[in-house]
């Protein structure tokens, strides 16, 4: 079946079978590799993608449910070569260690900060429940959160 | 590449309105309504289901609103937990609803997972069923023939079976306002503080009346094949002057109502004893809400 959303702002048009994942989608017919293959049920929100800027599992979402929606994965953030300021102060702040989680953590760090610019650290950790990371102890990647927050601020002044 | 996860087969139907959907649901056979999917889709990865026919109702917008009608609190069946969580109206009238949401999935799941679906899943650990058991809802199914209302302590017949039949969908969630006097508490014991199911949860709603317990409502999760309502022990708490030394002697009897199993999470006999504590300290909790001191003792 045909299915068609706009992907990081570009509207695209995808013929898969309605079993497939919206993860599958983007990794296997979209290329889009920043989207990560974890645990696939869940748990772990290495698939994470913003949806209609919620952040959502991609592993638990059928393909033919994009119809029409809003998708941004991390592709969206940097722009002409330039990486956006949450991918630098995870970089600033040791955040990553494998990488292999990062894309879920920026795009949930991302979506919070949309709503929340100043979030506390319990506002931090209440956000990231959902995100799995098995290096970094979670430490640098609340701080890189503060880093990227207070980044946004000065940019946006 | 590697694919640790196949989605089996099955013909997507995608309805446009409610009525279409219930057409679809009268007229297919072995079908799965899919609404959040964060059961459903896991379920047919790990072929738990492996339906012919998918009715999607994730986009339905009739399903999704939150009301308040002045006697009571309508939610939609296919609102989203987080849409739950966040509303004013659920926080200040049934502050029990919110907290259960609080700390169910994660950011991700919430966004998707609808109270329908954590109610017709039918999880013996489904969060929203002990809130929605002491506050008395009323769930409103609804086939091509009509519609019909049935007490949520009704709803649930076993693990993943409920009192839907084959062609009905569970569209609305009725609350009915509770007591204004009434005290509330949600409290969970999970393995970690997040993103966990439950060992067991307990939902509690109080009132007193001449010093003396009231209304008692005591509902919990995972320890039997259904979330239940614990009216026995309710009973013996009832009229009874509230200090703490006849709180903990009657809870105990919570033991009694429940059928824990062994599993991953937790022994049978750890459930038991827990559900004894988490009784006791929602209790507890539901009496601070009302500023009710016991004893003079601060807890």
């Amino acid at each position: 079946m045909i299915v068609s959303f706009k992907l990081n702002g570009e509207l695209v048009e995808v013929d898969v079978p309605p079993n497939m994942t919206l993860l599958d989608v983007l990794r296997r017919k979209l290329g889009i590799l920043s989207v990560k293959r974890g645990c696939e049920r869940g748990e772990c929100g290495a698939c994470t993608v913003l949806i209609n800027g919620d952040p959502v599992c991609s592993c638990l979402v059928l393909a033919p449910q994009a119809e029409g929606k809003e998708i941004i994965t991390l592709e969206y953030l940097s722009k002409n070569g330039e990486i956006h300021p949450i991918q630098e102060a995870f970089i600033e702040a040791g955040a990553i260690q494998c990488g292999f989680c990062t894309p879920g953590f920026i795009l949930t760090a991302y979506a919070l900060l949309k709503r929340n610019p100043n979030p506390t650290i319990d506002e931090i950790k209440k956000a990231l429940e959902g995100n799995l990371c098995r290096c970094t102890g979670y430490i640098k990647i609340i701080e890189a959160i503060q880093l990227a927050a207070k980044k946004l601020q000065r940019y946006s002044r | 590449m590697a694919i640790f996860y196949l989605l089996p087969r099955f013909n997507y139907y995608k309805p446009k309105s409610l009525n279409e959907a219930l057409k679809l649901l009268n007229d297919l056979e072995n079908s799965k309504v899919l609404a959040g999917g964060t059961d459903l889709v896991l379920d047919m990865k790990i072929g738990r289901y492996k339906p012919e026919n998918v009715i999607d109702i994730s986009h339905l917008n009739e399903l999704k609103y939150i009301k308040d009608d002045g006697k009571s609190i309508r939610i939609g069946a296919g609102t989203t937990l987080q849409t739950i969580l966040e509303s004013n109206i659920v926080r200040k009238k049934i502050p029990v609803l919110a907290e259960a949401l609080e700390i169910m999935g994660s950011w991700q799941l919430r966004n998707v997972a609808t109270i329908g679906g954590n109610l017709c899943n039918a999880s013996p650990a489904a969060d929203t069923a002990p809130p929605l058991m002491v506050l008395e809802a009323q769930l409103k199914l609804e086939s091509i023939e009509g519609a019909r209302y049935v007490p949520i302590t009704k709803f649930f017949h076993g693990p993943r079976i409920t009192e839907l039949k084959r062609n009905e969908l569970l569209t609305e969630i009725i609350i009915p306002y509770p007591p204004s006097n009434a005290g509330m508490k949600f409290l969970k014991l999970g393995r970690r503080a997040a993103h966990t199911l439950s060992i067991v949860a307990v939902a509690t709603l109080i009132t007193i009346k001449d010093d003396k317990f009231d209304i008692v409502r005591i509902a919990l999760n995972s320890v039997a094949p259904t979330p239940l309502r614990a009216y026995k022990t309710e009973e013996s708490l009832k009229d009874k002057p509230i200090n703490l030394n006849v709180i903990e002697e009657n809870v105990k009897r919570v033991a009694e109502e429940i059928k824990p199993i062994s599993d991953v999470r937790a022994s049978a006999e750890y459930r038991k004893e827990m559900s004894i504590v988490l009784t006791r300290d929602a209790i507890l909790e539901s009496l601070k809400m009302l500023n009710v001191k016991i004893g003079g003792e601060e807890f």
